[in-house]
């Protein structure tokens, strides 16, 4: 098997091979640091590579599996992986994309990369993102642009556009996302990928870099539904040491998802949200939704419109909410402990108040530096109770919205996004363009529900769109199942993957 | 509607430590007066009667046992300083209250 | 430039003063509020640190049992309502001694409030003083400043900061506004502070001890023209960390507010701090809107409940009150009310109880304490605890009084050795041969001298007057270099008279 077949096998293939023998950790993971060296000139998706590390991990694992001491491991063991670098990794630089963290190497892992490391999976690299998870086209990291590997003059979405291209690009078969207001959706429907977002506290957020804490949440990202969900049950779980994770196992995502591909949806109920679509969704996007929710209908599911009333409140409520714990969270950025220091100009005392102010000035770029001056006023005295105490009144309306509707069905579905990846600099410009763009995907932060997008086609212009599915808190294997038989009934129109669709000249090199 | 002077930029980045440039405040006063006028709108069904939720999912603490673990060593918390002198982070000059 | 003061009678009979007091108490608990780093007084600099400590990004708080159940101890002695469900929240603001830029603490859901702390006067009254809150929040760590003079802020040139301290749990007690305290303002607040201070350390949640600054309090002092009139603009002075501080800065401030407002002025609301040096308070900023905390939940921590059950239990284990436990040993002991009160404001009844429980009678060991051992404390000027002599040396003496070993001179003698480092009392007894003379023949030989040497005395006393007996012992002493015990002496001569 050439390396080119073997990358573009699922993870779920790769970890066959890898426990048949048939292909080793070390073969696996070094035909991907391969892929990277030759895809990276066109998709920039990584900010650090770690192909030593990842090299050695894979190494480990092969002696391990050697000398039959896999016991207790998951499906996935052996498998690499690429992490955003929004999370943590001892001794791997870790930069938020951000010049005011640029060149930290933390002293400790997030507990995701201590159970992806006790997996025996080797770390490929951090990928590239928005500065700090903000942003929703990779654009506004302070090292680079990702390019979305179906068209390199588009965006890969964003934050998590590194994560998303890196998948996409066959550059690692997984890899782990934020996401805070869609940031590993978004980017899964803009590269035609597979993103989840857990059920908030599913997924321990300690050692994940925190953007808007009541919101964050890691999520695996791949190429196929079942590979998202054996990731996500190597992640998820309860962690004592972040105090927001439900004490309770990772639900049977797995299991849901290998149901699913049975393709028989009899008794499941499907809910299309009244709030989500019309105007402002492009044509493409629409049809795409639109043959899938029929294809889902065909393999039984009933589906019905149902009304989320609050839901077009939940991004104003999110714009107050997401900047306030911003501007909190990114206080610490001061130029003390870690991270960028500078100094003031002369002329300018020598203080360590102004030290503070223009490290800060410097090290934080234009998106972070809006959010967190907005967020800053939403807290201060007197804005308090209008602004950020509103926007939680929202969330509780929210969250009653989404309760009441999963008594009456048990997932709901929408496009990912109003429009499939743009142009650069198509939407710099317009900040409230770009947060529309997240209409669809920002309710599920809000409410703490799990969402995934998977692809389903593409528009007229030839780039993916996601569709978008919504379960109820705590029971994220509710998605799985239609989402694994949607992505089985496609991939038989498509005739494989919806990537076999995109031109991959870095694989023929 | 909120609207968002100059001055109350400048005081909000003071608030925030961040060293503004005018062309920055100049820019930050139109965009962040779009965003204002956009979550206005949270108001209109923020009612009395509705409580606020702090976390999406509700969980009540749980209470760590008071055990301690190895801590880092100073080379490591210090490793990504700045400036360090004796052991510990140098702060430039801080004015007394 | 010195502030014009008036004299403090004249103010209080003109002004109406209200004081308030916010004091943190930093909790004796293993490792740190938020995360599982141990606390140790005085360790190397930055070695107290997990990356939650340090403020790393991506690290998260996780609530410290033990100090929630200190918490609910306080607020059990401080008769609060303690909340069932509490809430943490950040205080933002930047310095460099904070490594998240945020303190995170109680806002508007504390887990202790509206309670009160009954405090013993020196005339015996009792005074209420109401009790706000009592809320739970994290320590700062700790800057040394370089380059001014005695490492003080003024002029210094940069700051070395250790975040060892960074997350020790600390409870601050607020009071609420102390109204009709007077001319006792002082006085209420001093004994509110030490009152505080002992059932802090009865409860076993703090070292309690201000000179090492695990107890400090904000001091908030108004005034107004009469008890009816809303509350005056109040000063606040920062951390003051003595009780005699505490009460002279309550002083300065009420004559100082009284000469400023009878001369037209107007009190700023402002942090003042007190100077020990110059025994004066010194204005600082005044409050403005920079101190815009914005507060708001932290949502990396969920809402801490106490159920009743979890009271219960701590409850169960609620040690004896210090006031309860003064009652019960006052009765024990037998000791007058102004005899307790003595040993209080020495600061003597823990070491009393001690010796007590060592052996000694309660008049012995209160005798030491607040005799002797307080005159050597007072003119070391250092507390009678840190005096290098136990309550089991103190109990020793008395037994080897007790048993005619020592008399009162010799005790006070081996005393001073064991003070000077020369051993236990035994070990000092032996070392100089301080022991009374015991060889009856020996003292009887000293006896028969003097009687034989004084002869009219020796008429007086078989007539009955006792008068003279004393220059009869006082030979005898001479005789045997002061180590004959008085009472044997006396006895011995009665035998031989009759």
């Amino acid at each position: 098997m050439s390396n080119a077949e073997l990358v573009k096998l699922s993870a779920a293939q790769m970890a066959e091979k890898i426990r048949s023998k048939e292909v080793s950790s070390r073969e696996l993971t070094q035909a991907h640091l391969d892929v990277i060296e030759a895809a990276e000139p066109t998709v920039n998706a990584f900010l650090h590579v770690s192909g030593k590390e990842a090299l050695a991990q894979a190494d480990a694992f092969d002696k391990k599996l050697a000398a039959g001491d896999t016991e207790g491991l998951p499906e996935l063991a052996g498998v690499p992986i690429a992490i955003k670098d929004m999370i943590v990794t001892k001794g791997i630089p870790t930069t938020a994309a951000s010049k005011i963290l640029e060149g930290w190497v933390p002293p400790y892992d997030a507990t995701v990369i201590e159970k992806i490391k006790a997996a025996g999976m080797p770390i490929l690299g951090k990928t590239n993102l928005d500065e700090f998870a903000q942003g929703s086209s990779t654009e506004h990291s302070a090292f680079g642009n990702t390019h979305n590997p179906w068209d390199a003059t588009r965006v890969p979405g964003g934050s998590g556009g590194g994560s998303a291209s890196a998948v996409g690009s066959y550059e690692a078969p997984l890899a782990l996302g934020t996401d805070t207001g869609g940031s590993i959706r978004q980017p899964g429907a803009f590269t035609g990928t597979v993103g989840v977002k857990p059920t908030y506290g599913g997924v321990s957020r300690y050692g994940a870099i925190a953007m808007a804490s009541s919101l964050d949440q890691i999520g695996p990202c791949a190429r196929t539904v079942l590979d998202t969900a054996l990731l996500h049950e190597v992640i998820g779980g309860n962690d004592r040491r972040d105090s927001t994770s439900i004490p309770a196992p990772v639900p049977p995502v797995a299991a849901a998802a290998r149901e699913g591909l049975k393709r028989d949806l009899k008794g499941v109920r499907v809910g299309l949200i009244k709030e989500i679509g019309g105007e402002g969704f492009e044509a493409g996007v629409a049809a795409r939704f639109n043959e899938a929710v029929k294809l889902l209908e065909s393999m039984g599911a009933e589906v019905k419109e149902v009304s989320l009333p609050h839901l077009p409140y939940s991004l104003s409520a999110y714009y107050i909410i997401m900047p306030s714990e911003v501007s909190s969270n990114l206080a610490r950025y001061d130029g003390m402990r870690y991270g960028l220091r500078v100094m003031p100009p002369a002329g300018v005392p020598q203080t360590s108040a102004n030290m503070m102010a223009y490290t800060r000035e410097a090290g934080f770029g234009d998106e972070v530096k809006r959010r967190i001056i907005l967020g800053t006023y939403a807290l201060s005295a007197g804005y308090y109770d209008a602004w950020y105490g509103s926007a939680q009144k929202v969330r509780t309306l929210v969250i009653d919205d989404f309760n009441k509707a999963f008594e009456q069905v048990d997932v709901l579905v929408s496009p990912t996004a109003p429009s499939t990846a743009f142009h650069f600099g198509e939407k710099t410009s317009d900040p409230l363009s770009m947060y529309l763009g997240d209409v669809a995907t920002i309710p599920a932060n809000m409410a703490g529900v799990p969402a995934m997008s998977i692809p389903c086609g593409l528009s007229d212009n030839g780039m993916p769109v996601g569709f978008q599915f919504f379960a109820p808190q705590r029971h994220d294997e509710a998605m799985y199942k239609p989402a694994a038989a949607l992505e089985a009934a496609l991939e038989e129109q498509w005739g494989g993957n919806i990537l076999t669709k995109m031109a991959t000249p870095w694989l023929n090199a | 509607m909120a609207t968002f002077t100059r001055e109350e930029i400048e005081h909000l980045a003071d608030l925030a430590r961040i060293a503004l440039t005018d062309e920055e405040i100049t820019r930050m006063q139109s965009e962040l007066n779009a965003v204002a006028d956009a979550i206005d709108e949270v108001q209109k069904v923020a009612t009395d009667d509705v409580p606020p939720t702090a976390n999406p999912v509700p969980l009540e603490a749980y209470l760590r046992p008071d055990v301690a673990v190895t801590p880092l060593t100073q080379e490591e918390a210090l490793a990504g300083a700045p400036a360090t002198d004796q052991g510990m982070f140098v702060a430039p000059q801080i004015l007394g209250e | 430039m010195a502030e014009k003061l008036m004299k403090f009678s004249e103010a209080v009979k003109r002004f109406d003063p209200v004081i308030g007091l916010e004091t943190h108490v930093e909790l004796c608990t293993n490792t740190k509020l938020f995360c599982p780093a141990h606390i140790e007084f005085g360790g190397e600099p930055n070695t107290q640190l997990t990356p939650v400590s340090l403020g790393l990004p991506g690290s998260l708080p996780v609530i410290n049992e033990t100090a929630v159940d200190f918490a609910i101890k306080l607020g059990l002695a401080l008769h609060c309502e303690i909340a069932e469900w509490s809430q943490f929240a950040r205080k933002n603001y930047f310095y460099p001694d904070m490594p998240r830029d945020y303190q995170i603490s109680q806002y508007d859901k504390p887990t202790n409030g509206n309670g009160y702390l009954d405090v013993e006067l020196d005339d015996g009254s009792i005074f209420r003083v109401p009790i706000e809150r009592a809320h739970i929040e994290d320590d700062a760590g700790k800057n040394t400043h370089v380059g001014g003079a005695d490492g003080r802020i003024e002029g210094a040139d940069h700051s070395l900061v250790d975040y060892n301290r960074a997350g020790v749990p600390l409870i601050e007690i607020v009071t609420k506004p102390i109204e009709g305290a007077g001319e006792r303002a002082a006085e209420i607040a001093g004994a509110y502070m030490r009152t505080l201070r002992d059932i802090v350390r009865a409860l076993g949640i703090s070292h309690a001890r201000m000179e090492q600054g695990n107890m400090r309090a904000d001091v908030n002092v108004s005034l107004r023209n009469k008890p009816t009139d809303p509350l005056g603009t109040r000063s606040e002075t920062k951390n003051v960390n003595s009780f005699r501080g505490i009460e002279k800065t309550i002083v300065y401030e009420i004559r100082r507010q009284a000469a400023l407002l009878t001369d037209g002025g107007e009190v700023l609301q402002e942090t003042r701090h007190w100077d020990e040096a110059t025994q004066t308070t010194a204005g600082g900023r005044v409050k403005t809107d920079a101190d815009d905390y914005r507060y708001f939940p932290d949502p990396d921590l969920v809402m801490l409940h106490i159920t009743k059950e979890h009271i219960e239990r701590i409850a169960k284990d609620m040690p004896e009150m210090p006031r309860e436990r003064r009652n019960r040993l006052q009765k024990e002991w037998k000791f007058s009310d102004l005899e307790m009160r003595d040993v209080i404001n020495a600061d003597a009844l823990d070491l009393i109880e001690d010796t007590v429980k060592a052996g000694a009678s309660a008049s012995g060991a209160k005798k030491w304490w607040l005799g002797e051992l307080s005159r050597e404390a007072n003119a070391q000027g250092v507390s009678l605890e840190e005096l290098p002599i136990t309550p089991a040396d103190v109990a020793e003496v008395e037994k080897l009084i007790a048993s005619g070993k020592l008399n009162d001179k010799l005790a006070k003698k081996t005393v001073s050795g064991v003070l000077a480092g020369e051993g236990t009392p035994d070990e000092v007894v032996k070392k100089h041969g301080y022991e009374v003379v015991q060889d009856t023949g020996a003292l009887e030989a000293a006896v028969d001298q003097a009687l034989a040497d004084n002869p009219d005395i020796v008429e007086k006393l078989k007539s009955g007057n006792m008068k003279p007996m004393g220059a009869i012992i006082g030979a005898v002493m001479r005789a045997t270099k002061g180590q004959a015990d008085a009472k044997a002496v006396s006895g011995l001569v009665m035998k031989k008279l009759h």
